[in-house]
């Protein structure tokens, strides 16, 4: 088996799945200049509510499979998406003028309180994904690619290129990068910003459920715990990207999953064995500051000129 | 906006403009500080001093991070990392991991240097970043040092990895083990107050250095690259060499704490250095009102106290529902992440927030009449 190309794949799928969370946060930090730090509670809630309602379909209906499937990732995505919707109402909204870091705290505060709301509800075991993806294995430039993997990366790119179009072309993606420009002067145009930031949580949200069952599916057992990390990472892309660049969080994405799985392989052999993969982290991180070290604002960043 | 909390500082101020009253005061104050170890432990026990003493270090490590965030305006999010060398060096140097013994007056020091030395090293490649770039740099620099901290059990064992490192030295000083308990005249002291009076000492010192760089040159200095760095590079101030003396100043703060805790527990592990305990205490000075020393340390004082009094959830439920119906540890986090979204809606400056944050707040009404208020004032 050839490490090169296998390690290529797993950063791919990894990085897809970033990418997809990273969007999350770069379109809120596009629009409010505020870090959701509640974005990876709300991957974790897509994970867990896509499995309560497949276990209680798989369990009490006969449904096919696949409808169940479609069921539960519908059901995660819409409640994803109010609970997108409310954090905004609730946390975010009152403090629209307050200074920087007081959304932050409340994004943090949002966080923990997700997280042992996730904890009340559905305990603190690790619940895992049911069996119903039977999984294929094909042998590609002498790397081991499963169906899910390829299902992941291939709904990852369709959902990328969704969002891009509609950003790009639609009248709600003209809307919301004017808003992102300017709410004032998107207001003086007969936009109202406020359903736009909403849609743009809601639209943030959507992904990161779909990341969320992902996750699930791909990586093992859902856990309470599970958005944090996740979060991290993903936030860590779209900030390597160059944060509030759409295209920026999906190429940090990738680049991130990319480094990390490669320096999970190669780790050890670069640092002469004194470091396993367990330093994966730290070689993600450390290459993060090399970056930025670089270039200050992020691979896609722009340069922001200073205001005198 | 808070009658209450106004009335209460335009109180203040008048008490402090007449000296008897000023005297008085602060006599009252030492006293309650110095009898508060016995008060809590008759009224709350005695694992309540243990929290006391929590809060003290807390306290530190909050006016440490209050440099970094509140006075030089860098978001720090891997603060916690600086804690942990200053505990780690104690725990190395004093401990019979490499069966060395050194005494606290010296260790103390070298963790604020080293600690210092981190800071800088933290600071250098992040001169250029900005906000939220920053941000997750200095989160990445607290992981790495923490992952370090938690794989470095192997090849060479230095320490000790996940199980972390026990029987640490307790702090001694000139003699005096504060693990033991102390008889002075008739009076027994525990250990938990011995503790409580050193941290003390240590707290009101750096309170004391805290207020004396606030309006010094170099704290000016740190105010004005907060409010805004081009200016502040224009009218003549180093930005470079300044920040990075807010990170090694910050970050030093947060080595001498990280050894008063390695001593004072006699046990560590990554575990106690997460990135919750770095957002933890970035909370407590956002909720206290940044840059403001008394504000940081409400801050530390609630975040430490609130999360401890929580304990009693399943007491209150047996008092008020007549049974226990949810686990208060697992009710515990969700009541405090509560407490702090409702907290920040309401005070969005925090709860004693410094005067020119709260102006900054009402600033969107109106700049200039609050510049022509100040004016008068200072003509009057």
């Amino acid at each position: 088996m050839d490490i090169f190309s296998q390690q290529l794949i797993n950063g791919l799928v990894l990085g897809s799945i970033y990418a997809l969370i990273a969007l999350g946060y770069t379109m809120v930090y596009g629009i409010l200049g505020l870090i959701n730090f509640a974005h990876g509670e709300i991957t974790m809630f897509g994970a867990m509510v896509s499995l309560a309602i497949l276990h209680a379909l798989l369990l009490h209906t006969g449904l096919p499979t696949a409808m169940i499937f479609a069921l539960a990732l519908l059901g995660a995505i819409g409640f994803c998406m109010a609970l997108g919707f409310s954090i905004e109402r609730v946390a975010y909204r009152p403090l629209r003028n307050a200074p920087r870091l007081a959304p932050l705290i409340t994004a943090i505060g949002m966080s923990i309180v997700l997280q042992n709301t996730a904890m009340l509800i559905w305990g603190k075991k690790f619940l895992s994904f049911p069996d119903i993806i039977p999984i294929q294995r094909y042998q590609i430039a002498g790397a081991n690619i499963t169906n899910l993997q390829v299902a992941i990366i291939v709904l990852a790119i369709v959902l990328m290129l969704g969002l891009w179009t509609l950003i790009q072309r639609s009248r709600l993606g003209r809307a919301m990068r004017a808003t992102a420009q300017s709410p004032e002067l998107a207001a003086l145009m007969g936009i109202n910003p406020n359903r736009i930031i909403s849609a743009t949580f809601m639209l943030g949200a959507a992904l990161a459920a779909i990341a969320g069952i992902m996750v699930n599916a791909y990586y093992g057992p859902a856990h309470y715990t599970m958005g944090f990390m996740l979060g991290l990472k993903a936030f860590t892309a779209a900030v390597l990207g160059g944060i509030g660049n759409i295209a920026g969080a999906m190429l940090g994405g990738l680049v991130l999953g990319l480094i990390e799985s490669f320096g999970a392989g190669y780790i050890s052999q670069l640092s002469g064995g004194f470091m396993g993969s367990n330093y994966q982290s730290v070689f993600a991180f450390t290459v993060l500051i090399i970056i930025l070290v670089f270039r200050p604002s992020g691979l896609l960043g722009e340069r922001v000129g200073e205001r005198v | 906006m808070r009658p209450g909390l106004n009335k209460l500082q335009t109180g203040w101020h008048a008490l402090q403009r007449d000296r008897r009253s000023v005297v008085i005061t602060w006599l009252a104050l030492g006293l309650i500080l110095a009898c508060l170890p016995f008060l809590t432990e008759l009224s709350l026990g005695r694992s309540w001093v243990r929290i006391l003493d929590f809060t003290l270090l807390y306290i530190m490590l909050a006016l440490g991070l209050n440099i970094v965030v509140g006075y030089a305006g860098l978001l720090d999010l891997g603060y916690i990392a600086f804690y942990a060398v200053g505990a780690y060096l104690y725990a190395l140097l004093a401990s019979p991991q490499f069966g060395l013994h050194w005494p606290v007056w010296a260790i103390l020091p070298l963790g604020a240097l080293v600690a210092g030395v981190f800071g800088v090293l933290l600071g250098a490649p992040t001169l250029k970043l900005r906000g939220d770039y920053l941000a997750i740099v200095t989160l990445g620099f607290g992981e790495i040092v923490r992952i370090f901290l938690n794989n470095l059990n192997t090849p060479y064992n230095i320490t000790n990895g996940p199980q972390g490192i026990s029987q640490i030295d307790p702090i001694q000083i000139g003699g005096i083990d504060l693990h033991q308990t102390q008889h002075l005249l008739t009076l027994t002291i525990p250990s938990t107050h011995l503790y409580y009076y050193l941290f003390l000492i240590f707290t009101l010192l750096i309170i004391f250095v805290s207020i004396r760089l606030q309006d010094s040159r170099i704290g000016r200095a740190w105010i004005a690259i907060r409010e805004d760095e081009v200016a502040a590079s224009a009218m003549g101030i180093n930005t470079r060499n300044i920040k990075l003396l807010a990170f090694a100043m910050g970050a030093s703060f947060g080595g001498i704490s990280g050894g008063l805790f390695a001593g004072f527990q006699g046990f560590i592990s990554p575990e106690s250095f997460t990135l919750f305990e770095s957002i933890i205490v970035l909370c407590m000075i956002v909720l206290g009102g940044m840059g403001n020393i008394a504000g940081v340390i409400l801050g530390a004082i609630l975040l430490t106290i609130f999360p401890e009094a929580l304990r009693y959830l399943g007491e209150w439920q047996q008092l008020l529902l007549g049974r226990v119906w949810v686990d208060p540890n697992d009710l515990r986090l969700l009541i405090f992440g509560l407490a702090l979204v409702l907290s920040m809606i309401f005070h969005p400056a925090g709860l004693l927030p410094s005067t020119r944050r709260a102006r900054e707040l009402h600033a969107r009404r109106s700049i200039l009449a609050q510049e022509q208020d100040s004016l008068y004032e200072q003509q009057r």
